[in-house]
């Protein structure tokens, strides 16, 4: 009975110790990694299954990545790109994706793959937020 | 890979961040995503037909 008290407080000190930002970028990086990181192996599995799935579908489908900014849509393309982390810098020194869109599938390809990169920056500010305690 | 089975994939992978990353328990996470699924499946579907109808 003495204990919980004592558990609860040994928790909240375990979780003001460390590198508040570390789940955050390391859900960045790697999708699923900052919720594995706090031990949440069920959430980060399907976050992770989820993320990889939507890119890897979208690099299926023939989508494009994009490399450089010309206007302000590759602008935007390449910003939720990044979001995949190193998911992107990957598939971009393996020479993966197409460099123009071709067939039609390839534009839902793109959009998976930009999709796929906001999804994961949404996963990883959850992971921040499990690990600051604003979410349970 | 025709364009239904795109829509319900891109529908399942976006449900089931959106339910995670959501809500904060697992039985709100399931109903939240299963919510989400559903209306990112119905709205295309009604859509396609209103675009189908509009272009006739």
């Amino acid at each position: 009975m003495g204990t919980t008290p004592n558990k609860i407080a040994a928790d909240q000190k375990e979780s003001s110790q460390g590198f508040v930002y570390l789940p955050l970028i390391a859900g960045w990086l790697v999708p699923g990694a900052g919720h594995f990181l706090l031990r949440k192996w069920g959430r980060g599995a399907l976050l992770s299954a989820s993320i990889l799935g939507m890119f890897a579908t979208g690099l299926a489908m023939q989508g494009k990545l994009y490399a450089g900014a010309h206007d302000i849509l590759d602008v935007l393309g390449l910003a939720g790109d990044l979001g995949n982390g190193l998911l992107y810098v990957v598939s971009q020194l393996l020479g993966l994706g197409a460099d123009q869109v071709r067939v039609t599938t390839a534009d839902y390809g793109t959009r998976f793959i930009v999709v796929a990169g906001l999804l994961n920056v949404i996963a990883a500010v959850d992971a921040h937020n499990l690990r600051t305690g604003r979410k349970a | 890979m025709t364009h239904f089975a795109a829509v319900l994939l891109f529908a399942l992978f976006a449900s089931v961040v959106f339910g995670i990353t959501q809500r904060e328990t697992p039985q709100k996470m399931v109903r939240y995503g299963i919510y989400c699924f559903v209306l990112f499946t119905v709205s295309a579907i009604a859509l396609s037909w209103a675009m189908f109808w509009i272009g006739r």
